[in-house]
């Protein structure tokens, strides 16, 4: 008899549940496999009910952010080895709605991304033809890390600020809008610390670090975040120096 | 049933539906564009390219030698006009995606950086570390955000093409999740769906991979072109075929057969130096060294692991420096998924499929011989990859042919009018047959996995890095057995809500399509050829094979074929070689 283990999954199917319950299922305990190799253990031989995301399976698509033992974690990257012997408990991702099983709703996340403006922003666009806009690798250096945010929600879901207030931007997005801020190409931070300064949310943040703890990309929201506070409060403050109008 | 229109509908939110959604949006900004993707942009395959994106950009390189090594890599089934056109944008779609903010590499003087790539004679490879489509993909996707004009239908699936009077008019899709089917209206539809590397068991495609976009044109009767050529990555890690890049190579890595031998001068690849040669040893093309990995196999000189057999891939004499500044990709995903310091250890690798050269036949354009349908990317085949893609060369494609499809389907769609009446009953039908074959059919017994696992296993057995006649003949009767199982699959899903195990049972509807073309085309093809190896018919045959092959499937389900000439502008066809010989031809001007 080959060693297993215990997986105990959350299932929800809103035609049929009230509220989501827990399932459990015994699938083979190898040392190579991870989360999402058992999940897709049960998908293919136990119960092709069971719905979530995946894709790449390398830690790169960012789509099976899923809560392990109750912490946020990419499915693809946890072995199942860390956990032995079991039980392992896999739930959707925290502080989202729950759509299906282990699928959270994400268009909030998405509008939230798309509201800091993360594009380049210029005032004068430089023909193609001119080529490339220098930059040094210092000076990629300094948005570099920012720039490795692959989406998975992990620091929304360790976020307690956003857990209080859905309306707070969120780690991921002010990072990104801290990635494009911080690009010697871009010209646009003012327009975005007007959008990011409008709520209150980003001052709720008290540092506790849980996001950048949980990131398996290494960005450190969190460090975007004070680099933010920082440049606010540096603004407001100039503002009441400074007579009406000026900059 | 719910309808939706638009002008342009681009099936696929990757790299080359991203580049296609921003060129109709910028030739036409009346136009109504959509990106339909049965995953939220970001999540599409692009994002795994690790290596780079190859064009000609610094001094001492042109844009003749970029065409020559993409045609002679190619083993001359490239179009040639295709390729000229291909080099020619190459440099400024990459240029494009720098203005809109793709962290680069850079020299230190701020300007590009480039680095070799397998294949390539020059150094002419631009990256981004090495998570360049990871850049590449992201930075297009947040461009497109700044588009008003560009729509987006996130995690909808695509079931069906809508053709009436020759042309394409729309498609039917599911809503994931609600589960609602209806009809998407369009007067242009462009196919950016990828590749189809989920028909094998060994693969870096990421699970999305279902050829979805080659069943859906094949199905509506637009051709498929050198469906044979498949090309295997010599580098993957076993089970789950995680892609170790090239750039591991490029830096100088080592490939070790069981006795730590550097097995490749066996195999006409030039004789070993500790440095790396350009086109030479490891850094010869793909499908070489998968073919030396068959044979070394046969001799008995790989090594046995828990999936099969395995060749080390040895970087370790680069030191932990060079690794960390050069290859933090290639560290962390040995570390995260194989539990492997490459540091200090030799990294287990065999060849896995990687990409197809093959898809739907388009002309330079981007347009299929369908009317109102076209196709860019992996989906498609121009060709400019002919018989062997070279490394670095798919991320420009992308970009490239992207635009291009995008520019001639915002032309296209100028001109028409919109869809007919007709097509609405035809997206009812569609609607009844999932919902009958799959949601509500009671009494079938055949598991998805199940025939997935046997569909993968006789591709491989029989349209692997070999074939012959006999098995591929094999895997012909094994896929018209499966296609005769499908129809007794059972769902255990029968809920509306995010059914991913519906989604799953019409990919593989999608897949056996998709491996029936490849098999099909491999048994006609009766030469050797780049991807395309024949024990057989070890030869290449120039005077009965400079052609593609055009697949089409009949109306009763039965294929034929079809081949089209190679456009020759102005290198005739040579010799492929790579090592020593290669070197002295140029050092005699070749």
């Amino acid at each position: 008899m080959a060693e297993t283990i215990k997986l105990e999954v959350t299932r929800y199917a809103p035609e049929r549940h009230q509220a989501p319950t827990s399932q459990s299922f015994e699938v083979p305990y190898r040392k190579d496999w991870v989360v999402l190799d058992a999940l897709n253990y049960i998908k293919d031989n136990l119960d092709g009910s069971l719905s979530y995301r995946w894709s790449c399976r390398m830690g790169i698509c960012g789509s099976c952010g899923m809560m392990v033992n109750g912490e946020p974690k990419l499915t693809c990257a946890t072995f199942l080895s860390k956990y032995a012997p079991g039980p392992v408990r896999v739930e959707p991702l925290r502080y989202f709605p729950v759509v299906r099983d282990l699928i959270i709703e994400m268009t909030d996340f998405m509008a939230k991304l798309r509201s800091v403006k993360p594009w380049i922003i210029r005032e004068e666009e430089k023909p193609l033809s001119e080529g490339e806009y220098l930059q040094t690798p210092e000076q990629l250096d300094t948005y570099k890390q920012f720039s490795m945010c692959i989406n998975c929600m992990l620091c929304y879901a360790a976020c307690p600020v956003y857990g209080l207030d859905p309306l707070f931007s969120g780690p991921a997005a002010i990072a990104l809008a801290q990635r494009y801020n911080l690009d010697s190409r871009d010209q646009g931070a003012e327009e975005r610390m007007g959008i990011l300064s409008q709520h209150a949310g980003i001052w709720g943040c008290t540092f506790v670090g849980e996001c950048t703890r949980v990131c398996p990309k290494h960005v450190d929201p969190a460090g975007a975040i004070q680099q933010y506070k920082l440049t606010a409060a540096k603004e407001w403050f100039k503002s009441l120096l400074m007579p009406w109008g000026a900059k | 049933m719910d309808i939706s229109s638009h002008d342009v509908l681009i099936i696929g939110g990757g790299g080359a539906g991203l580049r296609a959604a921003i060129a109709v949006a910028e030739v036409n900004p009346r136009l109504n564009v959509a990106v339909i993707s049965k995953v939220y942009p970001m999540r599409s395959h692009t994002v795994s390219a690790e290596g780079g994106a190859a064009a000609v950009i610094k001094t001492g390189d042109t844009l003749d030698d970029h065409a020559y090594d993409t045609i002679s890599g190619g083993d001359w089934l490239c179009d040639q006009d295709a390729v000229e056109a291909f080099v020619q944008e190459a440099p400024e779609e990459l240029l494009r995606l720098e203005h809109w903010g793709c962290p680069w590499s850079r020299d230190p003087d701020g300007h590009i950086a480039v680095r070799a790539f397998g294949g390539m004679k020059k150094e002419r490879t631009w990256f981004a570390a090495d998570k360049t489509g990871f850049h590449m993909l992201h930075t297009l996707f947040q461009t497109t955000l700044k588009y008003t004009a560009i729509a987006r239908y996130d995690e909808w699936f695509v079931t069906k093409l809508l053709v009436d009077d020759n042309r394409v008019q729309g498609v039917v899709a599911i809503e994931i999740m609600s589960g609602k089917i209806q009809a998407i209206t369009a007067k242009a539809v462009i196919l950016c769906t990828g590749g189809c590397g989920r028909v094998f068991p060994f693969t870096t495609n990421a699970n999305i991979k279902n050829g979805d976009g080659m069943a859906l044109a094949y199905r509506a009767g637009a051709p498929l072109k050198d469906m044979e050529f498949v090309q295997y990555h010599p580098t993957g890690l076993p089970f789950t075929g995680i892609l170790i890049t090239e750039a591991a190579r490029a830096e100088g890595g080592y490939m070790l057969n069981k006795d730590g031998y550097r097995y490749l001068q066996d195999y006409n690849l030039g004789t070993p130096q500790p440095k790396p040669v350009l086109r030479s040893m490891e850094l010869g093309p793909r499908d070489r060294l998968c073919q030396a990995f068959v044979k070394e196999m046969e001799k008995g000189r790989t090594i046995k692991g828990p999936y099969g057999d395995v060749v080390h891939l040895d970087v370790r004499h680069l030191g932990e420096k060079l690794i960390n500044t050069k290859l933090p990709f290639v560290r962390e995903l040995c570390l995260k998924y194989q539990n492997i310091d490459p540091v200090k250890e030799l990294i287990p690798v065999r060849p896995v499929v990687h990409y197809m050269m093959g898809g739907v036949s388009t002309n330079i354009h981007g347009a299929t011989p369908l009317a109102g349908l076209y196709a860019a990317g992996e989906v498609a085949c121009v060709s400019i990859n002919g018989a062997n893609r070279l490394g670095s060369n798919s991320l420009p494609e992308l970009l490239v042919f992207g635009a291009r499809a995008g520019r001639a389907a915002a032309e296209f769609a100028s001109t028409q009018k919109e869809s007919n009446g007709i097509i609405l009953s035809q997206a009812l039908d569609e609607t009844k047959r999932v919902e009958a074959q799959f949601l509500e059919k009671t009494g079938g017994r055949e598991r998805i996995a199940t025939l997935r696992e046997e569909m993968q296993k006789a591709m491989e057995n029989g349209a692997g890095i070999y074939r012959t006649h006999s098995s591929l003949a094999e895997a012909a009767a094994k896929l018209r057995e499966l296609q005769e199982r499908f129809p007794s699959i059972t769902l255990d899903d029968r809920s509306r809500t995010f059914n991913t195990e519906l989604t799953a049972a019409v990919e593989l509807g999608f897949m056996l399509d998709v491996g029936e073309a490849i098999v099909q085309s491999a048994l006609h093809r009766t030469e050797s050829r780049g991807a395309h190896q024949r024990t057989d018919y070890p030869k290449r045959d120039d005077e009965k094979f400079l052609a593609h092959t055009l697949i089409y499937r009949n109306a009763d389900g039965s294929t034929h074929g079809d081949y089209l000439p190679v456009t020759i502008t102005r290198w005739p066809p040579g010799e492929r070689v790579y090592g020593q010989p290669a070197q002295a031809a140029q050092a005699k001007g070749g």
